[in-house]
């Protein structure tokens, strides 16, 4: 397939691994974080972890938008479907997030009207459809869907309807990445940086993880050689002594973002002060809400919302896992109280999340999987 | 109106009793400290007998996958527990009077009801026809059952019973037997079919799948989901890719043929994909089977779709192709019957059963790495067949 394949190429990634494997100062751990869950799936699904030297570890970063929704917002999503004449829609990868009281799918087959869409367009035309039923959209995501949330509030108003509404749960990733930053327990060498959400805010904000924590952080795309050619310049910046913000995405990232896309979002949403993350806790200034102006499309003000709040199980060691500080199978209860099936935990919940990605593509240590498809 | 920001002490702070309980199940583990006692104790996990946590029937439930697993175990497997019904085959192999019989069932609730290269009635026929074929049975007669919306165009289920009438012919079977029932509108969608279907064992099949055994699919894959999805029009996505559902008894009767005795297991890939027969393969035979993702063959735009989507082409159905396990020393033998055959003509070898390590699936990728292949969580595609 053109366009993919290209970026697939078993021979381009030996090639590239033997020269990510002479950058490495032998004795030296180099630790890079990938933020975004996309490039968690992408290193998994394609065994990317094979053609790094034992001394480079990837650690798996928050930025997969189902896994940092708290449960509490998943239960105040039931909570306004379970409103008479509401019809929620969401995106499928919402539908089996347990919150406190169960997933959506559970939600519905108790009789909640709640249907998966691949886009809020999608949800607009629910709207259209049903006059008398309450419409609203789920939104989830970082900067990479807030657009098309965005476009779809602005279209709802140009078209003059009054029974759509939107639950923001849209998040931003520069604070995120900061309160990594500030953890105290952080080992970090760089950082693999967001080429969807950086399509929409550009390379520049970055700029402060360089500039004032000295780690090097380089925006990549989402094959597989695109990340192995990503960690080949984080450790040629590591080799030099730099550390600076770098586009490995040219092809689709401009340096600047995406001007338009940031003026709908800017007039469409706002900050909020704050705003909890699964496994990270409160974060200021991290997630949008609807302004003012488009209150009559914000189903906070529609609805009464019951600020749920769901305490993750003690046992969870999410917040551990996000930062790097714990491999996915040193968490307590990986892999028996949380899989997949029953996620306890953020990082289980999709399969972009850590802990999924590694139980479903990676969980087996690498000599016995080396041997066993050897031959 | 007021706003109502998510702030911190918005409301008291709950726990979540679902996962509470889930930690104290597992409480007593031990903590360990090394990856590969994780691994061991992720392993016993897996093997212990699975629980049905849901209060209610959910679309998972019907996906094919673990959860559904869960259900049959918990459930119907618990209630019904026989010595015939314990393999949960696709069939069950009976024995009367002398006689070796193969007995299955299947339903229809696909949707649409009409699709490129096929609809629900030659499906319904299709479906149980193979399931007595890869259950080593020569198919021979079907029962029918409809149940049906009222208000269903009779002009549709002409259509419908028009293609099973073919389909039957083709796979040389007989409808012998059925049932028709209407329900009020809005209590179905449209039209329902159950079939059922037996079939004689005349050659058994040869012994249990072992470590060197070869492992093949009799054709590309993913092609009947990837066509019912699109033909849904949700996806604003165009294609010609059409539905590759067939009998495949004709093709079981020219491998048996061709290296009978060498021939361990054949299962159709259908709900749950090529991934979750591996799966079951690896589970019930106690062993390891290793594939190469470049060896699988896949249409490109099924290919091209299912990058669109997101979805792996291994877990798309399929109802006209199985995966095929034989001993290792007649593996050419078997790839060149299949593809001696019109449905097989795009048979390909993916991979080896070896003997570590047991239960999974491992999968050399395109890019030349490595990965599990596990039973698929949830459903990205309900109501496919």
């Amino acid at each position: 397939m053109r366009y993919v394949d290209e970026y697939r190429d078993a021979d381009k990634a030996r090639a590239l691994a033997a020269s990510i494997a002479s950058l490495c100062e032998p004795g030296r751990q180099y630790k890079f974080m990938e933020v975004c869950g996309g490039h968690t799936h992408t290193i998994y699904k394609h065994g990317l972890e094979d053609y790094l030297p034992e001394n480079v570890t990837l650690v798996h970063g928050p930025g997969c938008p189902v896994c940092v929704i708290p449960m509490g917002r998943v239960d105040d999503t039931i909570h306004i479907a379970e409103q008479d004449d509401v019809i929620m829609t969401s995106f499928g990868d919402m539908m089996r997030v347990p919150g406190g009281r169960g997933s959506f799918f559970d939600s519905k087959a108790a009789g909640a009207d709640i249907r998966m869409v691949y886009s809020p367009l999608d949800a607009l035309k629910i709207a259209r459809q049903n006059p008398d039923k309450k419409i609203v959209f789920m939104a989830i995501g970082f900067e990479t869907t807030a657009p098309s949330t965005a476009m779809t509030v602005l279209r709802a108003k140009a078209e003059g309807l009054t029974n759509f509404s939107i639950f923001c749960n849209h998040v931003t990733i520069l604070p995120a990445i900061k309160a990594i930053l500030d953890s105290p327990d952080l080992r970090l060498d760089g950082f693999i940086g967001p080429g969807h959400v950086s399509t929409v805010i550009g390379c520049r904000p970055y700029d402060f993880i360089a500039r004032e924590y000295g780690k090097p952080l380089v925006v990549a795309g989402f094959e597989p050689l695109d990340i192995l050619q990503s960690i080949h310049m984080l450790l040629s910046q590591l080799a030099e002594g730099r550390s600076e913000v770098e586009n490995q995405y040219g092809r689709v990232v401009p340096w600047e973002g995406n001007l338009t896309a940031l003026k709908v979002i800017n007039e469409t949403m706002e900050l909020r002060p704050y705003f909890e993350w699964r496994g990270l806790g409160f974060i200021s200034h991290s997630a949008l809400k609807v302004r003012d102006t488009f209150a009559a499309f914000d189903a906070e003000r529609i609805f009464e919302i019951p600020g749920s709040r769901v305490a993750d199980p003690k046992a969870c060691q999410c917040g551990e896992v996000l930062k790097g500080v714990l491999k996915p199978w040193e968490c307590k209860v990986f892999g028996t109280a949380c899989t997949p099936e029953t996620p306890i935990g953020t990082c289980m919940v999709s399969s972009e999340g850590a802990c999924a990605a590694y139980y479903n593509f990676g969980r087996f240590t690498r000599e016995r999987v080396q041997e066993a498809t050897r031959g | 109106m007021a706003e109502r920001p998510l702030i911190e002490g918005s409301a008291p702070e709950r726990s979540a009793d679902w996962a509470e309980a889930a930690v104290r199940e597992h409480a007593h583990v031990e903590t360990v400290s090394r990856e590969e006692q994780v691994l061991e104790r992720i392993d016993r996990a897996r093997r212990a007998r699975p629980r049905l946590r849901e209060q209610n029937i959910t679309l998972s439930h019907g996906a094919g996958g673990k959860a559904t697993q869960t259900l049959i175990q918990a459930v119907f497997l618990h209630a019904f527990r026989n010595p015939l019904l314990e393999p949960l085959d696709d069939g069950a192999r009976l024995s009367i009077d002398g006689a070796s019989l193969a007995f299955t069932t299947d339903s229809y609730v696909v949707s649409p009801l009409f699709f490129p290269g096929g609809d629900i009635g030659d499906l319904a026929v299709n479906g149980t026809v193979n399931d007595l074929a890869v259950s080593g049975a020569e198919p021979l007669h079907l029962s029918a059952g409809f149940i049906l919306e009222e208000g269903f165009p009779v002009a549709d289920l002409k259509r419908i019973v028009a293609s099973m009438r073919d389909a039957a012919a083709a796979a040389g079977v007989q409808i012998v037997t059925g049932d028709t029932k209407v329900v009020q509108r809005g209590k179905a969608d449209g039209c329902y079919i159950n079939t059922a279907g037996v079939g004689a064992i005349r050659r058994p099949l040869g012994g249990d799948v072992r470590p060197g055994d070869a492992v093949l699919v009799s054709g590309p894959i993913g092609e009947h989901g990837v066509t019912v999805m699109l033909a849904r029009g949700e996806l604003d996505i165009e294609s010609d890719v059409t539905s590759d559902t067939a009998p495949l008894n004709g093709l079981v009767a020219t491998l048996m043929d061709a290296c009978g005795g060498g021939v361990r297991r054949m299962r159709d890939a259908t709900r749950g994909g090529v991934a979750t027969i591996l799966n079951e393969v690896a589970a019930d035979a106690g062993v390891a089977v290793v594939v190469e993702e470049d060896a699988f063959p896949v249409r490109p735009d099924v290919r091209g779709a299912c990058e669109l989507l997101g979805i792996d082409p291994l877990y798309v159905a399929c109802e006209g192709r199985m995966v095929v396990v034989v001993s290792g020393d007649v593996a050419d033998e078997a790839l060149s019957a299949l593809r001696s055959h019109p449905l097989g003509a795009g048979a390909a070898l993916v991979g080896r059963i070896k003997d570590d390590p047991p239960g999974l699936v491992l999968l050399k990728t395109a890019f030349g790495g490595t990965r599990i292949v596990d039973l698929l969580v949830g459903d990205p595609l309900p109501r496919i067949c």
